[in-house]
């Protein structure tokens, strides 16, 4: 494992030091970046993204890919918000559990269209991608739910702060840590690793990759669901079209974090860090003048040549494995 | 502790009595019959498609039997799945490695008994006990190393690693030598053997003779999906288990047709190609069909690639017709009269969602098209030309080649080179995974292309069809040829014995 760690370890470092110099040299040039508040910002910023990453990060490494995310996420927040207006007394509590069960269907479909019907789960996860935005116009009818129908608890929640975060922040704090410690620590992580790493091998061992997968799209439907919540109370409004193509950035924040997009590679400290790559260029840009639309560009830049990167040092690999078994 | 050879006195840990299984109306099994005794090595043999993989798949609880009992220590067993297996202490070693790159050895080694503390996995632990198994292995790699960078011999030594982490009752090694060296082979021998010794029972599935006599105290021979033929090994030598193996009338089942052998057609000088095949040098002559043997990992299917542009020789020169020609790439090739009917005749041979007509016509573009149009009568008019030739069984020209049968699937690839009318037709495996009736019909057309003055060069691994069509047959082994046999010369044994070095 220790070298396995270290070649993992080493990328997540090389990604760690880039954020980290990024983040240097916008505050060279505007000291008030690193103030306090503002990285609390940035960090407030980026803890949806987070989230959802992490959760598409089982699916990609168990061999899959979920299109549907965002629109998971917009569909839980219509629900969530929908309940709210029309019970706005049942609390917060309800509104959660209300999120993250919505989510867990929308992704248990996905999910078992990916496994029983052995569908590829691009096509599946575009299709319900559609449907589930469609979902959303006709629970609500086109119309938007805005700040003054929610509920100040449902709303409060999110902003609360503690000791100089939010909650929400708190809640991508924890959801990182529980998930680098399970990734590691129990049977269900490892699975993940091994039937994404080599699914007829999986197989062979008696670990059904198609569960595996199954179980991936249901966990990261539960936290599109949450986060649906999230992101409604955040901006305190939910229509139809919130978080539209956020899916990409979700994906690249894998992908930029060493996700290996053909499965069983990946670490909760690179997703987490592809993620605070992609929340520190899109808060500094239109400090440093640029405008935001270069956000894309920059991660489709970084992802290539991520991409070009781990092509060649694979081609390496091979030539080695070749001399080796002659 | 040293357990003697057990004597046939002793119970065998595990039976198989009657064992059925088919897929889609092709039986992969139908009677087989199987003991293992503790402390002693079994070896399973057989031809390809004698039904070897299909046990071991059905004892590690992969595949389902649909009949026949399964019996471990005295008592009927289902296998569930393959966690079910190596509960019962049914352990394989996969011909094709089952091991997961992107972990560590340790990790690979506890894959399905991760030590646990409390409900999270013991990494020091873990650690800990597999450098114990290895080291009780005498094999010097880490348990941190990740299995991406092992060996294919060290992946194997993983998975018997992996074996040991339970009660291992019976070990399967299935081909674990195919891709190993010998001083691989040996050491994988040794640690065998020691298993055997703590009162294992071991069924080895190998090709190699050499290797059977050195380590199997018993044997049982498969062909065509039933047990044939069981005893010690110590009572047997090659020739009666190569009878065994083969044991059917060769001349039914291959129609060959009395050819006229011609001018030399094709000629291969020298052949090599790092790490595949070396010094390959043969002729063959117009209306002769050249047989090629060997083992899998031979070369046999990197030479015929090769020969046909998909891969570059290092060195070495083809002549056809007595001129040396240069074939650089596939259209070379076909320019140059060859044509090549793979191996994977799914993947690589017809394209199954197009029609027979597309499949047919998309070599002989060029003259249907002369102005770059297609036209469909055309099209169909050649495909019914050769369906009606070759007898190929379908609704019309426009069915799709899925949905054909794997024999009809052959004749639309081979016919789609006909109408090309090459002077040499390669055939990777013309016959593999198709039934009998098909079979001799793909022989029947390819020993009349044969007989008008054309040349074959057939690959197989199925000896009786190697013995059956071929004029001269060529035998590989580890890239090399290792004999070269007329018609008469070319028995059973002398074959399998060149291919195996027995």
């Amino acid at each position: 494992m220790r070298m396995t760690q270290n070649s993992a370890a080493r990328r997540d470092l090389a990604l760690g030091f880039i954020v980290l110099l990024l983040f240097g040299l916008v505050t060279a040039a505007f000291p008030q970046f690193a103030r306090p508040s503002n990285v609390a910002e940035v960090f407030d910023d980026s803890a949806i993204l987070i989230m959802l990453a992490l959760g598409q990060m089982l699916v990609i490494l168990t061999r899959g890919i979920d299109l549907s995310v965002a629109a998971n996420l917009a569909l839980s927040g219509m629900l969530v918000a929908l309940f709210n207006k029309n019970y706005p007394g049942a609390g917060v509590l309800p509104v959660l559990l209300l999120a993250v069960g919505s989510g867990a269907v929308l992704g248990l479909i996905n999910g078992m269209l990916v496994w029983r019907l052995k569908l590829p789960p691009i096509v599946v996860t575009l299709g319900t991608m559609s449907v589930y935005r469609g979902l959303i116009y006709l629970l609500s009818g086109g119309t938007w739910v805005n700040d003054n129908m929610m509920s100040p608890g449902f709303l409060g929640l999110v902003r609360f702060e503690l000791l100089g975060l939010t909650v929400l922040a708190w809640l991508a704090i924890i959801g990182a840590t529980v998930a680098a410690f399970g990734m590691r620590y129990t049977g269900l992580g490892r699975d993940f690793y091994a039937a994404g790493g080599n699914p007829s091998a999986a197989t062979y061992t008696g670990l059904d990759p198609g569960r595996m997968q199954c179980f991936a799209y249901t966990i990261c439907g539960a936290i599109a669901g949450l986060c649906g919540y999230l992101w409604v109370a955040r901006f305190a409004v939910a229509y139809t079209d919130i978080a539209l193509g956020f899916e990409l950035q979700v994906i690249a924040a894998c992908l930029i974090g060493g996700v290996a997009i053909a499965g069983g590679i990946g670490t909760v400290a690179g997703v987490v860090l592809g993620c605070l790559f992609i929340g520190v260029i899109r808060n500094a840009l239109p400090l440093v003048g640029i405008s935001p639309f270069w956000q894309m560009g920059i991660n489709g830049i970084v992802i290539v040549a991520a991409a070009v990167l781990s092509a060649r040092r694979r081609e390496d690999k091979r030539s080695i494995l070749e001399t080796q078994t002659a | 502790m040293a357990v003697a050879v057990q004597q046939e006195t002793s119970h065998p840990i595990l039976t198989l009595s009657q064992v059925r299984k088919s897929f889609g109306g092709a039986h992969a099994l139908r009677d087989a019959n199987l003991a293992l005794y503790p402390g002693q090595v079994t070896a399973l043999i057989g031809e390809n498609g004698a039904g070897k993989s299909t046990l071991v798949k059905i004892l590690c609880g992969v595949h389902q039997p649909d009949g026949g009992e399964i019996v471990l220590d005295g008592k009927h067993v289902r296998v569930h799945d393959p966690e079910h297996a190596r509960q019962l202490g049914i352990n394989v070693v996969h011909q094709e490695c089952v091991v997961f790159d992107n972990l560590s050895v340790a990790e690979n080694i506890f894959i399905s008994a991760r030590p646990k503390q409390g409900r999270f996995v013991a990494w020091r632990e873990m650690r800990k006990r597999a450098a114990e198994i290895l080291k009780q292995l005498d094999v010097s790699f880490d348990p941190d190393t990740p299995a991406s960078q092992l060996s294919v011999a060290q992946k194997h030594i993983v998975q018997i690693a992996r074996a040991l982490t339970s009660d291992a009752r019976v070990l399967i090694l299935d081909e674990p030598t195919a891709a190993l060296s010998h001083r691989e082979a040996d050491d994988l021998f040794r640690i065998a053997r020691r298993l055997k010794d703590s009162g294992c029972a071991l069924l080895f599935i190998s090709h190699k003779f050499e290797e059977i006599f050195a380590l199997a105290d018993r044997y049982v021979v498969f062909r065509d999906g039933a047990s044939v033929g069981d005893g010690m090994i110590a009572h047997t030598n090659t020739e009666h288990l190569i009878r065994l193996m083969v044991g059917r009338s060769v001349e039914q089942l291959f129609p060959k047709l009395e050819t006229t052998l011609g001018e030399e057609l094709l000629r291969v000088e020298n052949l090599s190609r790092a790490q595949e095949f070396e010094n390959v040098s043969f002729s063959v002559r117009r209306g002769e069909t050249l047989g090629i043997y060997g083992l899998v990992g031979a070369g046999r299917t990197e030479l015929a690639q090769c020969l046909f542009g998909l891969t570059a020789p290092d060195s070495g020169s083809v002549h056809l017709n007595g001129k040396a020609v240069s074939i650089s790439n596939p259209a070379d090739a076909v320019r140059n009269g060859l044509a090549y009917v793979p191996e994977d005749r799914q993947q690589q041979g017809a394209i199954l969602p197009f029609s027979i007509a597309a499949n047919v016509c998309l070599p002989n573009l060029g003259s249907l098209a002369p102005r770059g149009f297609c036209n469909r009568e055309r099209e169909l008019q050649l495909a019914n030309h050769w369906i009606g030739a070759l007898g190929i069984k379908a609704t019309g020209p426009r069915q799709n080649v899925g949905d054909l049968s794997g024999g009809n699937q052959q004749k639309v690839v081979i016919a789609k080179w006909l109408a090309r009318t090459p002077q040499v037709l390669i055939l990777d495996e013309p016959t593999k995974g198709i039934d009998v009736g098909a079979k001799s019909a793909v022989h029947a057309v390819t020993s009349e292309f044969a007989q008008r003055g054309n040349a074959v060069v057939m690959i197989s691994s199925e000896l009786p069809e190697i013995l059956g069509m071929s004029d001269r047959v060529l035998v590989m082994r580890r890239g090399r040829v290792r004999a070269l046999l007329d018609r008469s010369e070319a028995t059973a044994e002398n074959v399998v014995q060149a291919a195996t070095d027995a």
